[in-house]
């Protein structure tokens, strides 16, 4: 209760500070966007664009597309996945004169940019998540999205190799299937060193509520996890908690190494300036935009991190092994035989799936060493 | 690092170390409020105050190298915050509540607005005081490592709980509080005492935004305080106006939260959203528990607006 209360204030706030601030905008560049073989693009953001973490990927990724000629960005940050994400796409395209938006954030799909898509059948929406499907969703509106979940497997090898007590710990923000897929690799990374690992995932329920989050690294820590990797909005409390407590860490979304130097092994990183710049291309060409948009790590859309100074000999070896064979393309992460963690079977033995296959994109459950439920 | 596997007893300590990590916030601005309302007036804003401290203390720690530096800055910006608030609202008719809201509003708005640039960098942690020693359990040793500003706020309280009663100072504020009519017949200003409790209480608040930003958790961003500083005005309410109550509310509301992740790490995972209402129903038992229909609110103030 007390947390609507503080969305309808915040989005009061913002509301305003927005309307003021495109209002200068508008007033200082009236004809940017009618120029030819020029766009304007539309960032929208669900917390701010520095938090070491998802807003931060995206918005490394619009930064490039700013220093290329005849692109205007238009950026907006902290805008809650409600209502008011309508108002801030509507505005972006009747006063900014957007024709390309980006709603960055999983909750921004529908209903809002759904609504949106259908009022102006002459913008194009790219939304960040997996949800776009042919036949069901119109076709100004699409979907990208990184494989990142072979990022987390690799994140595992490195979390197998340097942890003594076997367990090892997730922090998730809530059961999509996008967080599952990076669950479950986590755990088969660490499996694929020692069999007997087994994963903690501790759900708080939202992407990013600090407190939560903290408390979550330290009741992991207390039951002796002492490697721990998260899929929140902004890691940087979960990397420094579980630092401050001894554990090593591996990243998500962005580098967080500078957090923790000692403790950071390595890190799935988002590389999206490859993303953002190939659909600006094509709109400046005037060529059709995908509408379904899919890349891992070969494809460049995902990155590592460099490693930190807890990488053993073995762990840069095997890891650097399963990199180059992920490179080569059509790597699976998940294959038969495999159980969830409530004992079905989930792939029967020789059946593999690869990161573009489309039934991971609705995973629902956690694998057999996974410890927590979905529910 | 050593570690010792406690399987279940995690549930208890995760409360125990939760109510000690979670609750300073609560302590500092719940016992702020106290003061303001005792005093006859509500401030609503102390959320804003709160987000306002969290940044300005992050923002001069990471500037100064200091934390101490930043508790002391973001002391005097709440004290500024509470003492608009107090002058505001000695204008005739003017309502509390409502510029409690806009102070709310334009404290986090100003924060957000100053705090852009400092969230990315780290500042320098509070510096906290390992009570555990006597353990050789590492979880033990964790939870009980205590920072000075809980330390400070459980002493604050009983020296508060003290006052009310047994000081001048403290019954100024109680006859302000409870009859205007009565404080001027004295010879007291309501207005004056009104203003400096709102300042007081506004230089608490902050405090307990400095310890989310500077200890735990530790960094500031925008969200950092997710609404603690309203829980806290109600856990004056809650609390009856008591400032030892408050203490003891806080450590109940710092516990219970922690009981979702705790759980969720022993192994029941099932329902975890039902365990993270577990504050709120908690609020509500209590509450029911302890209302009557046949007379008001035990211990409120006679002066403040939603009982009048």
């Amino acid at each position: 209760m007390t947390d609507r209360f503080v969305l309808t204030r915040r989005q009061l706030l913002k509301t305003s500070a927005a309307g003021a601030a495109i209002g200068a905008a508008t007033s200082i560049l009236p004809f940017s966007a009618a120029r030819a073989a020029s766009a304007t693009v539309g960032f929208i953001y669900v917390g701010p664009k520095d938090d070491y973490g998802y807003n931060q990927a995206h918005a490394e990724g619009a930064a490039v597309l700013k220093a290329m000629d005849g692109i205007t960005v238009v950026e907006e940050e902290n805008v809650p996945e409600t209502v008011d994400v309508q108002k801030t796409m509507e505005s972006m395209i009747n006063l900014d004169g957007a024709s390309l938006v980006f709603p960055t954030s999983f909750g921004y799909f529908d209903p809002h940019m759904l609504a949106m898509a259908a009022k102006f059948p002459d913008v194009q929406f790219r939304h960040c998540g997996g949800m776009w499907t042919e036949g069901k969703h119109p076709m100004n509106t699409g979907s990208y999205f990184g494989y990142i979940g072979q990022g987390q497997y690799l994140n595992g090898i490195a979390a197998g190799h340097a942890t003594k007590t076997k367990k090892i710990g997730f922090v998730a923000a809530k059961p999509i299937p996008q967080v599952l897929i990076n669950i479950n690799s986590f755990l088969l990374g660490a499996r694929s060193v020692d069999p007997t690992i087994t994963c903690q995932v501790i759900f708080t329920g939202e992407w990013s509520l600090a407190v939560k989050e903290a408390e979550a690294t330290n009741a992991l820590v207390d039951q002796s996890v002492d490697v721990i990797t998260c899929h929140v909005d902004s890691p940087k409390v979960v990397v420094e908690t579980a630092a401050g407590r001894g554990a090593f860490v591996c990243g998500y979304h962005a580098n967080q190494s500078p957090l923790a130097p000692e403790k950071y092994l390595t890190g799935a990183e988002w590389n999206w300036a490859n993303v953002y710049k190939m659909y600006v291309d094509k709109l400046v060409a005037g060529e059709p935009l995908p509408n379904f948009t899919r890349g891992g790590l070969a494809d460049g859309f995902v990155k590592m991190s460099p490693f930190g100074p807890g990488m053993s000999e073995a762990a840069r070896t095997q890891f650097d092994a399963t990199l180059a064979e992920i490179m080569k393309g059509g790597f699976s992460v998940f294959k038969g035989p495999l159980k969830n963690n409530k004992g079905d079977v989930v792939a029967a033995d020789g059946q593999a799936f690869p990161e573009t296959a489309v039934e991971l994109e609705s995973m629902d459950y956690l694998v057999e060493g996974v410890v927590g439920s979905t529910s | 690092m050593e570690s010792t596997d406690i399987g279940l007893w995690g549930v208890p300590l995760a409360i125990l170390g939760g109510a000690i990590r979670v609750s300073t916030p609560f302590i500092f601005v719940s016992l702020g409020e106290t003061i303001t309302e005792r005093s006859g007036r509500i401030n609503l804003g102390l959320e804003g105050i709160l987000v306002f401290g969290a940044m300005t203390a992050y923002a001069v720690a990471v500037m100064t190298g200091s934390p101490w530096l930043g508790v002391l800055a973001a002391s005097a910006t709440g004290a500024a915050f509470g003492l608009f608030h107090g002058w505001i609202c000695k204008f005739p008719k003017v309502n509390d509540i409502a510029i409690g809201i806009a102070l709310m509003l334009f404290g986090s708005g100003l924060a957000f607005f100053f705090g852009k640039p400092f969230i990315q960098p780290s500042a320098p942690d509070l510096p906290a005081i390992p009570l555990g020693g006597w353990s050789n359990i590492p979880q033990v040793q964790a939870a009980l490592n205590i920072n000075v500003l809980f330390i400070i706020g459980a002493a604050l309280a009983v020296f508060l709980w003290w006052a009310f009663k047994n000081t001048r100072a403290g019954l100024i504020v109680r006859v302000v509080g409870d009859s205007s009519d009565a404080a001027r017949a004295m010879g007291l200003n309501p207005d004056t005492v009104r203003l400096l409790s709102t300042g007081v209480g506004g230089a608490l608040a902050a405090i307990g935004g400095a310890y989310l930003s500077l200890y735990y958790p530790g960094s500031w961003s925008e969200g950092v305080s997710s609404g603690q500083g309203l829980m806290a005005v109600a856990l004056v309410i809650f609390a009856r106006w008591n400032p030892l109550g408050c203490f003891a509310a806080a450590l109940l509301f710092g516990g219970a939260g922690a009981l979702g992740p705790a759980l969720q790490s022993v192994g029941v995972t099932q329902g975890y959203y039902l365990f993270y209402a577990a504050p709120y129903i908690l609020t509500l038992v209590i509450m029911i528990m302890t209302s009557s229909p046949g007379r008001s609110l035990a211990g409120a103030p006679g002066e403040l607006s939603i009982t009048k």
